[in-house]
């Protein structure tokens, strides 16, 4: 493997995918706040937007697919960003928290 | 790069080991802080170092979109979440049980990304596409397949897009007024675990309540 064509190994952008896969996973298992575990969540979508990028880049024969799919990705993350801060930010009213672990009551 | 610039090689090199150590850098501040604020900021340089990884496969457009999207949007929408509530994580009152859980953690990501590192090492991938398939990232070829192949994905986008408005609005709204503010204090029994912040939310609760509330049945 040289190292100065390394950005045209897909092996190199495929263990980065499964670096931020994992830091990802590691952040949503340690944060304790609807926030954080976002956050965590974002870097997952990160992961899996990198993951089809490079596929599509090496190894997928029509180019503009995998760019498609990461635009509906980002697009799709937006939405559930607005959603989930709107959700967040009525549980802080209501529990005048957002720790995961103090969301105990249910209502009905 | 043919040598039409001197060191051109290293320097593509140079930018490409920058766009992945910011990566790399930015997801673990997302990760590692205790402050929020600061991990929003961490999630922020990782997809600067997203949008120059999406720059180098070949692809300009998504790597502007990254930007625009992430850290323009996203970014900024959870810096108002940050703002509209209390985010940092309350003091665990025992030290021995965050470190146990932060090393179960730790041990689970770990392991997951080296069995993902190692499955897409040694997976079979097709090679034989790797040259075939012409660079063509332009913006015109995903308008293309954006308008012909994949215009019901389009629309549907749109829809949830529009959908995600109306939801946010409902919900962001729905609890604006506050039905028993006398069970707030009791119904928080973790409050001994963050008692810095109990004496300043009785009256800042109070304060912008009496015009919120008017339209109560109070």
């Amino acid at each position: 493997m040289n190292l100065l064509e390394l950005h045209q190994q897909p092996g190199v952008y495929l263990v980065l995918a499964a670096f931020l896969m994992g830091a990802g996973i590691y952040g949503f298992l340690r944060r304790r706040t609807l926030i954080g575990m976002l956050i965590s969540g974002e870097i997952i979508f990160a992961a899996a937007s990198l993951n089809l990028m490079v596929m599509n880049r090496f190894f997928a024969p029509d180019p503009a697919v995998g760019q498609v799919f990461v635009l509906f990705i980002m697009g799709l993350a937006a939405a559930e960003v607005a959603i989930a801060l709107s959700i967040i930010i009525a549980v802080y009213r209501n529990y005048r928290s957002i720790g995961s672990r103090e969301l105990t009551g249910l209502k009905g | 790069m043919n040598a039409t610039f001197p060191f051109s090689e290293y320097l593509v090199t140079a930018v490409f080991a920058l766009a992945a150590g910011t990566t790399i850098a930015g997801a673990l501040i997302a990760v590692m802080t205790t402050r929020i604020i600061r991990s929003v900021g961490g999630l922020m340089i990782t997809c600067l170092g997203l949008a120059g990884l999406y720059y180098f496969l070949h692809s300009p457009f998504l790597a502007l979109m990254e930007i625009l999207i992430y850290v323009g949007a996203v970014c900024i929408t959870i810096v108002f979440g940050v703002m509209l509530s209390e985010p940092d994580e309350p003091a665990e009152p025992r030290r021995l049980t965050r470190t146990l859980r932060s090393a179960a953690a730790a041990l689970v990501a770990v392991l997951v990304g080296l069995g993902l590192a190692y499955l897409s090492l040694q997976g079979p991938w097709p090679t034989a596409a790797a040259g075939a398939a012409p660079a063509d990232g332009s913006v015109a070829a995903i308008g293309r397949a954006l308008l012909t192949t994949y215009s019901l994905p389009f629309e549907l986008i749109s829809i949830v897009l529009l959908l995600a408005i109306l939801g946010a609005l409902v919900i962001a709204r729905g609890g604006r007024h506050r039905a028993e503010p006398e069970a707030g204090p009791a119904r928080r029994p973790a409050a001994v675990s963050n008692p810095g912040t109990t004496p300043q939310i009785e009256p800042a609760g109070a304060d912008p309540v009496p015009e919120l509330v008017t339209t109560d049945s109070r």
